[in-house]
């Protein structure tokens, strides 16, 4: 597992760890998979991309691991899947990100934007207003996903007010501020990323601005409406495939089992979860395969289109086109009070995008990761 | 016209408000004393720290923000006496000692304290002028900018102790065998270096999300102000902060928060490179 307990995103990924500690622990209590106990080589990735590159060299080469479990940021994950590939490798992705890797060492658990964009946006658009406004941080995952708001706001019929691509690090927003009161937009899509970008939502609450907001990273990775003086977040809408605040009697019980093992955690995100439900799929698949660990072996499962599970969420099951998993996906809105209801949710989200722009690994690997502007080659 | 007006006024204040506030430390330790001190960042976090911890405690936001600038104050006279005042006479070696510190605090409160801490809140809400709605606490913030600039001028220029302090620096030994304690004056400059950083980390702590790391979001704005403002606190830090909060103010107007980014490392390249000295060793030219 290579994940990071230090650093600058340690707030997100701590639970990821934990998620992946508490399922091994659980199967090994009970038997292990296909008779053999899963051993976890846990090494800390430090939030730094170069980490994340001796290390997966390091437990593939030295360690010889049979998978990784690893990466936060996408920028670390497009740091070391070359690695992957080049040492033949099998990596899961637990976490949300801009979408589009096509790649066949790579299974990814986390939701992508068609999952999180084409649910939340033409649902806030159908609320409040045809008229969006997209403030997004300055890197692949703030562009790309730039980018698919802007596709999904077109394709139901509306406009663009503005867009403002912030440098990461960027701490004071006055001027963006006005620059959206002057666009009077009806949605406001906030795409911030990490904690220096996070002290927009303050400074825009003390500069009274009250257009709702849309989100697809807020309160599901690093629980702003935990850590926020409320109202700083009220009227923010994200869309989250699981948060500990999810009300279903699944949801309760795994929060419930959580606390049993980790009574200090702040709080269960939903890489947690996602993280969680990996070692279940890899266990699954292994068993199916009876018993092998080969990556091959276990991509022939996956070809079946079958790899699904009861999580806490819903039901997930692995796309085998693109290796991304189906999701449940939930409307949370924060409140004045910083507390969470759900106006909607859809169950059985796809990962349609990359299949449909014609990525399908079950013929074809081309190691490679695709925008809605740089689709898969025809 | 008037909205746009002002709308950019506001801009304009924010920015310079910013850049002074950040440098105002700095400009002690760094443009006076000339000690590259890299670990001006967490001060400001200490600050930031200790008046949410206040604050939070139910002291009011006033008081809190002294408690935090006094903490750092204090934090900065123990580092000058244990690390720094050996290292005067080294320059290069101030940067990897203040850097490690830098190092060892931020990871220290990450380990020590967590990863955030919690926040405090703005105050005094906001108000409409012309179609657009104003946070007032910035207009507190601006205020605060220039009344911190204010009294160190006054206590450089019309006090025993500035007095004392720029003849210090300027020669030692000739200060010295005069009978200053040279050793005290270091230490009692550093000390109100480290407070005003704490004061700045305090004044923006309400506005910010508050993590080990965030005095990194200050320290290359605090840099580029000092270095372009030159080795003077109030001649330099004043028409520098000026300067660059009308770049900033007008590119991020213009074309957003990247045109701004870019417009002032821009500025600062060619300010350099025109003025090494900086806009003080300008100013003070006839007289030098």
């Amino acid at each position: 597992m290579l994940e990071d307990q230090s650093g600058d995103f340690a707030l997100a990924t701590i639970g990821k760890v934990h998620g992946i500690q508490l399922a091994t622990d659980e199967i090994n209590a009970a038997g292990g998979i296909a008779g053999r106990k899963l051993e976890l080589v846990i090494y800390d990735t430090q939030s730094d991309n170069t980490r994340y590159q001796e290390f997966m060299r390091r437990v593939l080469q030295r360690d010889k691991v049979d998978a990784v479990f690893a990466g936060f940021s996408s920028a670390s994950r497009e740091a070391y899947r070359p690695i992957v590939d080049q040492l033949n490798g099998l990596a899961f992705y637990n976490n949300q990100y801009e979408g589009g890797v096509c790649d066949a060492h790579m299974i990814v658990t986390g939701a992508v934007p068609e999952q999180q964009f084409s649910t939340l946006i033409p649902w806030m658009m159908e609320k409040f207003g045809k008229h969006v406004y997209t403030i997004a941080a300055d890197y692949n995952f703030g562009q790309i996903s730039a980018e698919w708001v802007r596709n999904i706001v077109k394709e139901n019929g509306g406009t663009m007010a503005g867009e403002e691509f912030i440098p990461l690090g960027v701490s004071q927003f006055s001027s963006t501020i006005q620059n959206i009161q002057k666009a009077k937009p009806d949605v406001l899509i906030t795409l911030l990323v990490g904690a220096a970008q996070a002290s927009y939502y303050e400074q825009a609450a003390a500069a009274n601005l009250k257009v709702p907001m849309g989100s697809s990273v807020n309160v599901g990775q690093a629980y702003e409406h935990k850590r926020f003086k409320p109202p700083s977040l009220a009227n923010m809408y994200v869309t989250t495939n699981w948060i500990e605040e999810v009300p279903n009697e699944a949801s309760k019980a795994f929060v419930k089992k959580w606390h049993a093992k980790f009574p200090s955690e702040p709080y269960i995100n939903q890489e947690a979860e996602n993280s969680y439900i990996a070692v279940y799929l890899y266990k699954q698949m292994i068993e199916r395969a009876n018993g092998s660990t080969k990556r091959d072996d276990l991509r022939k499962i996956i070809a079946k289109g079958d790899v699904c599970m009861d999580a806490p969420e819903g039901k997930v099951c692995i796309d085998p086109k693109s290796q991304h998993m189906s999701h449940t996906i939930y409307l949370a809105k924060v409140n004045d009070d910083h507390s969470i209801s759900f106006p909607n949710e859809w169950s059985d989200i796809k990962p349609y995008w990359l299949g449909d722009a014609g990525c399908d690994l079950t013929k074809k690997n081309p190691n490679a990761q695709y925008t809605p502007s740089n689709p898969p080659p025809k | 016209m008037f909205d746009t007006a002002f709308g950019f006024l506001y801009q304009f204040g924010d920015a310079c408000a910013f850049l002074v506030l950040c440098a105002a430390g700095l400009a002690v330790i760094f443009g006076m004393m000339g000690v590259i001190n890299l670990a001006h960042g967490e001060f400001i976090m200490c600050g930031a720290y200790v008046t949410s911890a206040a604050a939070r405690a139910g002291v009011p936001l006033g008081f809190a923000i002294a408690c935090g600038a006094l903490a750092a104050g204090l934090a900065g006279v123990v580092l000058e006496r244990l690390i720094i005042h050996r290292l005067y006479e080294r320059p290069l070696d101030t940067i990897v000692a203040t850097w490690g510190i830098s190092l060892i605090v931020s990871q220290g409160t990450l380990i020590v304290l967590g990863p955030s801490m919690g926040a405090v809140g703005t105050p005094f809400g906001s108000v409409v002028v012309g179609g657009y709605s104003y946070s007032v606490y910035r207009f507190v913030l601006m205020a605060a900018a220039a009344l911190i600039l204010l009294a160190l001028y006054v206590l450089f220029t019309r006090t025993r102790f500035g007095e004392l302090a720029r003849a210090t620096i300027q020669v030692p030994h000739m200060a010295q065998a005069l009978g200053i304690n040279t050793g005290l004056i270091y230490t009692a400059t550093f000390g109100i270096g480290a407070a005003l950083a704490g004061a700045t980390g305090g004044l923006y702590a309400p506005t910010m999300t508050l993590v080990p790391t965030m005095g990194s979001q200050f320290i290359i704005e605090a840099f580029v102000t000092v270095v372009v403002g030159g080795g003077d606190v109030f001649l330099g830090t004043a028409p520098a902060g000026v300067f660059l909060g009308f770049i900033k103010a007008t590119m991020t107007t213009w074309e957003g928060q990247l045109a701004g980014q870019i417009g002032l490392l821009v500025a600062v390249i060619i300010v350099i490179r025109v003025l090494p000295r900086g806009v003080s060793g300008l100013l003070l030219r006839e007289r030098a």
